[in-house]
């Protein structure tokens, strides 16, 4: 259960979102500048607030009040960024192993041949990130991600660089990551992706959420 | 023409020594420096900045005899140093290394704060969200990615210290086979009678050496973008 009550100031505009979930695919959905980015980036922990609270499964990441700050390092949470961030100097293979070395977990070979059948990525395994696509890129992301075990993974608009044949391309994989049952959450300002993926919507407009439901209030939505 | 005597051999060996020394003594510093440089902001972070760029500006003399009043046997810190660790850099090849650090560091610093700060910090972040620790972050991705500024850096530094001579003579003198390092072995030649043959051989072997050391990082700073981005 991931609750969420956070109040950020950026420069002119104010940040203010509550909500609790409880959905296996929580969907932020809003136009560009609603604060989406701004959101997960403070569940990641990236990002300070200014007041309030952040909490995943009873464990508190962050309350202002006790001062309390989990760094991001420890706070388990994976995040796949729009812009897949791979290290340029490490092949697929060190990329994806990555967070596994960092956490010091035992090696799991089991584990990691499930997530490359499950993004086709096994015949990327010597490759510089430079030379991928940009549907591969953000393949090995989703990969690299999910391989370091995390408890919560965070999507910021995962398909956002990718034209429309390329989207095509990745949501089956999302798809089926969801029914593997990790928990997620989802951002994007495409009503499309989320009906077919997020199981919960929180909506975001100007800083605030204006609703908060099932797919169905993505209904009244522009999209 | 290219008889080396024994003495010019000891000079040679001695700048190599120097300069390598003061190089690796220097670097593992200067990437502490030129990370909290481009990382950090803290109070007096000007006034570092300033006090690491000084033996730029200043006139070498004065930064040898500044060493020499800090680090001589009645410098503060050099009695306290020789008293209670045994240390002393007066005289020695040791205080050749210093002083050489001391001037090159400026050189190798700058490089290495440069290529720290191209550094993509989102990927810094997203080494976060893996659950590397900052020290982690720092070791596999901000250290490798800034490789080739590291590399500069260090031959920069070098090739400054195997060139340093005005704060290395009025630090450490010019004592053949203690402190004299290829420049003041050129100076003392040029200032002797019938020295002008000895000191042409070795003006070229300094330029040898010099050029060597470009060629060098040229190929490891090559090299290291090859290896970092694409195959």
């Amino acid at each position: 259960m991931l609750r969420v009550d956070v109040t950020k100031h950026l420069g002119e505009f104010t940040l203010s979102a509550a909500f609790t979930s409880e959905g296996r695919v929580t969907g932020l959905f809003g136009a560009s500048g609603a604060g989406k980015t701004s959101l997960i980036n403070m569940i990641a922990g990236l990002l300070k607030l200014d007041r309030g609270i952040i909490s995943l499964d009873g464990e508190t990441l962050d309350d202002t009040e006790a001062r309390v700050h989990v760094p991001p390092h420890r706070r388990r949470i994976g995040y796949v960024f729009q812009d897949a961030r791979l290290f340029p100097h490490l092949d697929v293979r060190q990329n994806l192993d990555y967070g596994r070395r960092m956490n010091r977990l035992g090696d799991d070979p089991a584990q990691r041949s499930r997530v490359t059948d499950l993004l086709d990525i096994g015949h990327l395994m010597d490759r510089r990130p430079g030379k991928l696509s940009g549907g591969e890129r953000q393949r090995v992301a989703l990969g690299r991600a999910l391989l370091s075990k995390p408890r919560l993974l965070l999507l910021d608009e995962p398909l956002g660089s990718l034209d429309e044949g390329r989207k095509v391309e990745i949501l089956p994989y999302l798809i089926r990551l969801r029914d593997e049952g990790i928990p997620m959450v989802y951002v994007s300002h495409d009503a499309a992706e989320l009906r077919q993926l997020a199981t919960q919507i929180v909506m975001l407009r100007r800083g605030e959420v204006t609703a908060f439901g099932g797919v169905k209030v993505l209904t009244g939505s522009a999209n | 023409m290219f008889e080396i005597s024994p003495t010019e051999w000891t000079a040679i060996l001695l700048s190599l020594r120097v300069a390598i020394v003061a190089t690796l003594v220097a670097t593992p510093l200067g990437i502490a420096l030129a990370w909290l440089l481009a990382r950090r902001d803290f109070w007096g972070k000007s006034m570092l900045d300033a006090f690491v760029h000084l033996p730029l500006v200043l006139p070498p003399v004065v930064t040898g005899y500044l060493l020499l009043l800090a680090l001589g046997r009645r410098g503060f810190l050099g009695a306290w140093l020789a008293d209670h660790l045994g240390i002393v850099f007066a005289f020695r090849w040791t205080g050749a290394a210093l002083a050489c650090g001391v001037m090159s560091f400026p050189l190798l610093v700058r490089p290495i704060r440069l290529s720290i700060e191209a550094v993509d910090r989102r990927l810094e972040q997203a080494a976060g969200t893996l659950g590397a620790a900052p020290w982690q972050v720092f070791l596999t991705v901000t250290l490798p990615l800034a490789l080739p500024g590291v590399l500069a850096g260090m031959v920069l530094g070098f090739a400054k210290a195997i060139g340093e001579f005005g704060a290395t003579i009025t630090f450490v003198s010019n004592i053949p086979g203690q402190t004299q390092t290829i420049s003041s072995a050129i100076y003392s030649l040029i200032q002797t009678p019938d020295g002008d043959l000895a000191a042409m051989r070795l003006v070229i072997i300094s330029t040898v050496i010099a050029m060597g050391a470009l060629v060098a990082s040229e190929w490891f700073a090559r090299r290291a973008t090859r290896r970092l981005h694409g195959n």
